[in-house]
C-alpha cells in the first residue's frame, strides 16, 4: 500500500515538468542502557538502540510551482529486534493557487511555541526515538492528511483533517524500565479510533501578525495521544484505548530584551469523561508555557522555559493523588565552534512538583560536508517511581550516531 | 569683564577647533553611509544564487550554495531578506526569513524542513558566524554606523580605484578595536577592510575580489560578484561567489512571510 502510493506520486513526477531531486543519507544509531540492568522479558541485552538507517528522499516541482511532491522514507535494519522494516516518513503532494496550499498525503506538522513542550501541536510524537538518541526530526511522525493553508494580510488559516489516527509512540517496556499499575495482567489488547468519516481528526490554526507578535489561535477536535487504559474483567486483559480530546489554545511570540519570548496556552477537554468520574480517562486540564530565547554570547544562545499542567481533578491511578498541578523548568544551551563544525548543546528540565530530572547533553561534530558524527546521552533521576522521569530512571543511555548524506 | 572675555576667547577656540575637526568627521561617516547604500541597499529588490567556500588554512573546504533574495521597503532603511539552502544535504530547504530595522533589533525566523517547522530565533548575534563561514551576521547585514567614530585617514589608490581610507572606532567595547575600509571613490564599493582585535592585531581581511556593473533584471548595478573574508590569525577563510544576480525583479512583498518559508516559489529560488 506504502509502496504503492510512492509509485503513484513517482510516476506523477515524471509527468511534472520540473526537476526532480533524489537525496538522502545512511545513518548507524547505537544506544546503551548504563545502569546495567535489564527491563523484564527485554530485548537486546544492554543495547537500546542498534540500527542503520538508509534515507531516500525524492522531490520536485513544476516550473510554474502549481504542483510538487515529495517522498522521505526510511529502510532500516534494527539489530536490537533482529528485524528489517521500513517507515515513511512523509509522501504527500502539493498544489498552490492564489492565496490557498493544499497538501495530500503524508506529512509532519509541528506548530506551537515550545521547545520539546508541545501544547497546542497535538500531532503524533515518537518519544521512543527521542529518549533513545535518534535525531530529533525522529520525534515528530507524520500524519495521513489533508492540509489546506490560507495566506492573507489579515489572517493565515491552516486545516489539518486526519482521518487516519496515528498514536504517540512510547517508550517500550523491552527496552525501557517503565511504570506499569496493571503489572499482574499480562494480556493487553489496543482499541484504535476507527477510520470513520465521523472519527476525522481536524485541527486548526489561525495566525497572524499583531503589534510585533507571531499570533496564532489553535483548536483540534480527535483523541488524546498517548493512551488510557481500563482492565477489562472477563478475561482478564488491559485495554488501551484513546479518549476523545477537545483542544482550544493560543500561542505568541515576539522579540523582546534582545531575545524573544515565547508564550504558550491550551484548554484540553476530555470530551468522554467532562466531569472526571471514571478513573480511566484522563481528565480535563489547562497547559501553559512561557519562553524565553536569547544570544548570550558569539554562537551561544541560551533558552528557558516554564511549562505547567493544572488538572481539573485529581489524575487517576497516579499514587500521588491530589497533584494536580505539574511544573518543569528546562533550559537548553547551544555553542557553536570552530566554523560550527563543532556543536554542543545541553538541554535540562527538572520538575519542582514531581522531584525528577532529565538532563540530555550532546556533541556533534561535522567533519565534512558529507559525514558527521555525534553523541549523548539521556540520564533520568527521580525520587519515585510514578513521575514522569522519575519512572525512566533505570533507562539512562549514552548513544553515538554517524551519518553520511548523499 | 576679564575673565568673560577669557571665557568668550575659550568658546571661539573651542568653536573654531569643532569646525576645523567637523568636516572631516562628517564627511567620513557620509561616505561610509554612501558605501552601505552601494554594499547592502542597491536596486528595489535583489536576488542572487551565493556560492560560499569555507576553507582551512590546511586546505579543507566545505561549500554551502544558497538563493538569496531580498526587497527594500519604502521608507527609512528597512529590508526584507529570503536565503534558501540548496547545499549542504543536512541544510537543504532550510530557510532563514529576516525582517531587518535601522533602529531596532532584527526579527529572524527559520524554517526547519526535517519536521516542518517554523520558529522565530533571537536575533542579537552580530559577531556570531553567518553558517559557519568567516562573515558574521554583522558583515552579511550591515554594521549600525552610529556605534562607532569614523575618520578619514587619507585617500589612496588601492589598485587601479582611488579610495577613501577610513578608520571606524566602536564607541562601545566590541570585538574589534578598530576597522579601516578602502571605500571605492567612484562605486563606493568597499574593496578592503581590515579588522583589528582587542589587542590590535589585525584578525580579518575583506576584500572585494570581483567587481562588476552587474544585474539580470530591470537594472544593473556594481556588484561585488566575488569577495573574501581571511581570518589572518587561523588562516582560514571564505570565498563568497554571486553566481548570478538580478535587480529590480518584482519580487512580491509577501514573499517574506511564513508561507513562503514553507515552501519558496520555484521561480524565485530554482
Amino acid at each position: 500500500m506504502r509502496c504503492a502510493a510512492a509509485g503513484v506520486l513517482l510516476m506523477w513526477a515524471g509527468c511534472v515538468h520540473g526537476e526532480v531531486q533524489i537525496h538522502g543519507f545512511l545513518m548507524g544509531n547505537l544506544a546503551v542502557r548504563t545502569t546495567g540492568e535489564r527491563p523484564p522479558r527485554g530485548e537486546g541485552g544492554a543495547f537500546v538502540l542498534g540500527e542503520e538507517r538508509l534515507r531516500l528522499d525524492l522531490s520536485g516541482a513544476a516550473a510554474s510551482g502549481r504542483v510538487s511532491f515529495l517522498v522521505k522514507g526510511d529502510l532500516f535494519h534494527d539489530a536490537v529486534s533482529n528485524r528489517v522494516g521500513g517507515d515513511l516518513r512523509e509522501a504527500y503532494a502539493g498544489f498552490r493557487g492564489g492565496p490557498l496550499d493544499l497538501r495530500l498525503g503524508r506529512q509532519i506538522v509541528t506548530w506551537g511555541a515550545g521547545d520539546l513542550f508541545f501544547i497546542n501541536d497535538v500531532f503524533p510524537k515518537d518519544w521512543e526515538s527521542f529518549f533513545s538518541g535518534r535525531p530529533m526530526e525522529y520525534l515528530k511522525r507524520g500524519v495521513d492528511a489533508v492540509r489546506a493553508q490560507y495566506s492573507s494580510p489579515a489572517v493565515n488559516l491552516d486545516l489539518v483533517a486526519t482521518p487516519f489516527f496515528r498514536a504517540d509512540a512510547l517508550p517500550s517496556p523491552k527496552r525501557f524500565f517503565l511504570y506499569d499499575p496493571f503489572a499482574g495482567i499480562a494480556s493487553r489488547q489496543e482499541r484504535k479510533p476507527p477510520a470513520r468519516a465521523a472519527n476525522t481528526e481536524v485541527a486548526l490554526r489561525l495566525s497572524r501578525r499583531l503589534a510585533g507578535f507571531d499570533l496564532s489561535l489553535y483548536g483540534y477536535r480527535g483523541y488524546w495521544r498517548m493512551p488510557a487504559a481500563s482492565v477489562e474483567s472477563e478475561v482478564p486483559a488491559v485495554v488501551r484505548f484513546y479518549p476523545r480530546l477537545l483542544v482550544w489554545g493560543a500561542s505568541a511570540q515576539r522579540n523582546w530584551l534582545a531575545g524573544v519570548v515565547s508564550l504558550e496556552a491550551g484548554r484540553y477537554g476530555s470530551r468522554d469523561d467532562r466531569r472526571g468520574a471514571n478513573p480511566a480517562i484522563p481528565n480535563s486540564e489547562w497547559r501553559m508555557l512561557a519562553g524565553y530565547q536569547r544570544q548570550l554570547a558569539a554562537d551561544l544562545t541560551g533558552n528557558v522555559q516554564f511549562y505547567a499542567e493544572i488538572v481539573d481533578q485529581s489524575p487517576p491511578l497516579s499514587a500521588a493523588a491530589g497533584d494536580r498541578f505539574r511544573g518543569i523548568l528546562s533550559a537548553r544551551l547551544t555553542q557553536f565552534l570552530r566554523y560550527q563544525s563543532w556543536r554542543l548543546s545541553l538541554f535540562l528540565a527538572y520538575s519542582p512538583t514531581g522531584e525528577d530530572f532529565f538532563l540530555q547533553p550532546e556533541i556533534s561534530h561535522r567533519l565534512t560536508d558529507r559525514f558527521s558524527v555525534a553523541a549523548g546521552a539521556n540520564i533520568f533521576a527521580g525520587r519515585r517511581e510514578t513521575t514522569f522521569f522519575g519512572r525512566m530512571r533505570k533507562s539512562d543511555n549514552v548513544y553515538i550516531s554517524a551519518r553520511a548524506d548523499f | 569683564m576679564k575673565n568673560h572675555s577669557h571665557f568668550a576667547a575659550a568658546l571661539l577656540a573651542a568653536a573654531a577647533g569643532a569646525m576645523a575637526q567637523a568636516p572631516a568627521v562628517l564627511d567620513a561617516a557620509a561616505v561610509l553611509e554612501k558605501s552601505q547604500a552601494a554594499f547592502y541597499y542597491p536596486g528595489a529588490d535583489m536576488r542572487a544564487r551565493v556560492v560560499m567556500e569555507l576553507m582551512t588554512a590546511g586546505g579543507k573546504k566545505r561549500t554551502r550554495v544558497l538563493t538569496m533574495l531580498r526587497k527594500n521597503l519604502p521608507g527609512a532603511r528597512r529590508q526584507r531578506y529570503f536565503l534558501y539552502f540548496h547545499e549542504p544535504g543536512d541544510v537543504r530547504r532550510t530557510a532563514f526569513l529576516v525582517w531587518k530595522y535601522p533602529d531596532r533589533d532584527d526579527e529572524r525566523w527559520i524554517f526547519i524542513p526535517a519536521v516542518n517547522m517554523t520558529r522565530r530565533i533571537a536575533a542579537r548575534d552580530s559577531r556570531s558566524s553567518f553558517v559557519g563561514s568567516d562573515f558574521s551576521y554583522e558583515d552579511v547585514s550591515g554594521r549600525d554606523l552610529a556605534a562607532d567614530a569614523h575618520t578619514l585617514l587619507r585617500e589612496e589608490k588601492l589598485g587601479e580605484a582611488a579610495c577613501y581610507v577610513i578608520q571606524s572606532t566602536p564607541k562601545a567595547p566590541a570585538e574589534f578595536s578598530r576597522k579601516l575600509s578602502w571605500i571605492d571613490k567612484v562605486t563606493f564599493l568597499p574593496l578592503k577592510e581590515e579588522h583589528y582585535d582587542a589587542r590590535d592585531q589585525l584578525a580579518r581581511v575583506f576584500t572585494a575580489d570581483r567587481v562588476e556593473t552587474a544585474g539580470s533584471g530591470k537594472a544593473a548595478y556594481p556588484t561585488v560578484l566575488k569577495r573574501t573574508m581571511k581570518n589572518v590569525q587561523s588562516g582560514h577563510r571564505t570565498e563568497v561567489v554571486f553566481e548570478t544576480v538580478g535587480y529590480d525583479l518584482g519580487i512580491e512583498a509577501d514573499l517574506f512571510t511564513e508561507r513562503f518559508l514553507q515552501q519558496p516559489p520555484q521561480k524565485w529560488v530554482r
